[in-house]
């Protein structure tokens, strides 16, 4: 028991839960706004690495770190262009889409880093974002190295958390994505064009789980191997049925799963005999077991993965 | 504007030609990305071809390759028919790969090879079959959504046989390295052609190809499978019940699954590691989608899947390219049978106001 508490009382445990949480918060937003809008984007594993590669790819040709997250971004955008195409213009399966554009952002990432960086001992590194002492609350005893050094990214991450809270429920632009994804139909009835509100719900979402992958390169490492997302993008989604389609819900829920997370981690080290396996396991059933908790209770949008044909039923 | 009008048909070869020309259209893109590498393109390809087909090893090992393939193409397949969308294909090969490494040994390895090969094929259907009711039950129980509880499970299948290999089944004598105990020889599936690898394995991926196709096309089940994908309100108004339907098309396509882990240790490798599957579980979604859900389809799809991949091996040796291209084009070529499909339903019209 001692143990345990030593590992909630120490301020790293906290300083890795918001490290932890940052790719997640970002995916989560990015999921969750496609999502108000109607279109289901199983891309997100893909994207995420995709940004994760491009990011790390320009910082190390000598882009700067904020142009390497802005890349990403766009990159992100990009692909949640063709997600779009083909779900929204086209209307096809979001599901078969969203796994197609995962298979093919991830396995393009991996074509271009190999072809860029040949098969090395060690993978080449870059000088990632620093921790950025907040003035004044860093120098609070615990609360200050736990929750007041972290990289800018993760301040940047909480605070899109707030402004989309914001502009879902308070803006007309937040009333039109939510409509569009609850009914088209009505939405189109107000005067609003539902596919141009889906793209650019869609692609803006894209743009943020760009930067959660590159956020894994940029800030928590410093260099790029395939497979380094881990599934980071299902868990996203299942995050966004946990929060219940709610930003503020979805921060909590992502601290709430890197909290495990980071538990997890350190009680490897302080618990012998039990295969570590285990511990790497829990994170993934603890967000299996989420979705069920939550899934009954959930208020999903209401024409989520149905494709809208204008003057169709 | 134009719009998309539904057609009122859809013409056969249509049906026959969305694939070809899919492949041909995600050969070209791929073809972009290798000439930006600097490398020449119809030479790459005459170089995939060749490594694939060139000789009588290559050609068997292409085979061989097609095997697991065509067996998780044949578990999309039968799944996305029926609107369940397993996406746990690679945690359920891992299941069953692993459950025969298990009972393959010390605990089943006195049986005579005619009653030990049919009943571990038997335990490795039953392991993938396992894996998909956790889905499935959620899905059923809790209407949690199958795709992200398949995809997460993987993951947890892949742990966990990781954690099988490093400790109860670790083979002793393989210097450390986390590797399971191997299978004992007479388990080793008999070879389909001597002096190569591919073994009887590909006969039962066809077979159960042709299996399946009766199932789908000719059976109540198979009839009830698809009514239930198409229109569930309306199958379980004509008296389908529903719930008994998903869990057996589940079990249908898990146990396939299963079945391809189970082959592919019996014919192959004889032990389990975890990079026992190169993504055959996510592969098989875009085999099955380039078959077009169709089984027979779904065999000549693998076969184009596995060119691709035993063909890329040594066109990258050769010419430089990464092998990651085998991927890029075959995840290119779900995207454009995507949209092929599109084309078959509905035509281009002018908007007229």
């Amino acid at each position: 028991m001692g143990a345990l508490i030593d590992i909630i009382a120490s301020a790293g445990l906290w300083a890795a839960v918001l490290r932890i949480a940052t790719p997640l918060i970002f995916g989560t937003l990015g999921a969750l706004l496609c999502e108000r809008a109607g279109v289901l984007n199983l891309g997100i594993e893909g994207i995420m690495t995709f940004g994760a590669m491009i990011g790390w790819l320009s910082v190390y040709h000598g882009a700067d770190l904020w142009t390497g997250l802005l890349i990403a971004a766009f990159a992100g955008g990009i692909f949640g262009l063709l997600h779009s195409a083909l779900t929204v213009t086209l209307g096809l399966s979001q599901h078969v889409s969203g796994l197609g554009v995962t298979l093919f952002a991830s396995s393009f990432s991996y074509y271009i880093f190999r072809l860029i960086v040949p098969v090395a001992g060690t993978p080449p590194t870059i000088v990632p974002f620093q921790p950025v002492a907040i003035p004044g609350l860093s120098t609070l005893p615990f609360v200050g190295p736990a929750l007041f050094t972290q990289t800018a990214p993760t301040y940047l991450a909480i605070l899109v958390a707030l402004i989309m809270a914001y502009i879902l429920v308070r803006t007309p632009v937040g009333l039109a994505i939510r409509m569009t994804g609850e009914n088209p139909h009505a939405a189109e009835a107000q005067g609003l064009n539902p596919m141009r509100v889906r793209y650019g719900s869609v692609i803006a979402g894209s743009a943020l789980m760009g930067m959660g992958g590159a956020f894994l390169t940029l800030s928590a490492f410093n260099s790029f191997f395939p497979t380094m997302v881990q599934g980071r993008g299902w868990i996203c989604i299942a995050l966004v049925v946990f929060a219940s389609w709610r930003p503020g819900r979805a921060l909590f829920g992502a601290l709430l799963f890197a909290f495990f997370d980071a538990f997890q981690l350190r009680l490897q080290t302080a618990v012998q005999g039990v295969p570590y396996q285990i511990f790497l396991m829990t994170p993934y059933i603890l967000s299996i077991v989420a979705l069920a908790v939550m899934s009954r209770r959930a208020r999903v949008p209401q024409a989520l993965m149905q494709p809208y044909r204008r003057g169709e039923r | 504007m134009m719009r998309f009008e539904p057609r009122e048909y859809r013409p056969l070869y249509m049906m026959a030609l969305a694939p070809l020309l899919a492949i041909a259209a995600a050969l070209v893109l791929a073809g972009i990305l290798i000439a930006i590498a600097g490398a020449p393109v119809i030479e790459a390809y005459r170089r995939i071809l060749l490594g694939a087909f060139g000789s009588r090893l290559s050609a068997t090992e292409t085979l061989t390759r097609a095997t697991p393939l065509i067996l998780t193409g044949l578990a999309a397949a039968v799944a996305f028919r029926a609107r369940v969308w397993n996406i746990g294909a690679e945690g359920q090969f891992y299941f069953g790969a692993v459950a025969v490494a298990a009972c393959g040994s010390k605990m089943l390895g006195s049986l005579p090879a005619l009653i030990l090969i049919p009943l571990l094929l038997i335990i490795g259907a039953i392991a993938g079959m396992i894996l998909i009711l956790v889905p499935l039950w959620l899905r059923l129980r809790f209407s949690v959504d199958e795709v992200v509880t398949s995809l997460i499970l993987n993951f947890i299948a892949v742990l966990f046989v990781s954690m099988l290999i490093d400790g109860v089944l670790k083979d002793p004598m393989a210097f450390g390295w986390p590797q399971s105990q191997g299978v004992v020889d007479h388990a080793m599936l008999p070879k389909l052609i001597a002096r190569s690898r591919l073994h009887i394995g590909f006969a039962i991926a066809v077979a159960l190809a042709a299996i399946v196709y009766f199932i789908q096309s000719r059976t109540v089940f198979g009839m009830q499978s698809r009514a239930a994908g198409l229109n569930p309100s309306g199958a379980a108004f004509a008296g389908v019940q529903l719930g008994a339907t998903l869990v057996k098309v589940a079990c249908l396509s898990g146990g396939l699954a299963g079945l391809a882990g189970a082959i592919e240790v019996m014919g192959v490798k004889g032990y389990v590691t975890t990079d026992l599957s190169p993504g055959f579980g996510y592969a098989g979604i875009v085999v099955a989608m380039l078959a077009n859900l169709n089984p027979l389809g779904v065999v000549l799809a693998a076969i184009f899947t596995a060119t691709m991949f035993v063909g890329a091996d040594g066109m990258s040796r050769s010419l430089g390219i990464p092998t990651y291209i085998a991927d890029v084009t075959v995840a290119l070529s779900l995207l454009t049978m995507l949209i092929a499909l599109f084309f078959t339903q509905y035509r281009i019209r002018r908007w007229a106001r």
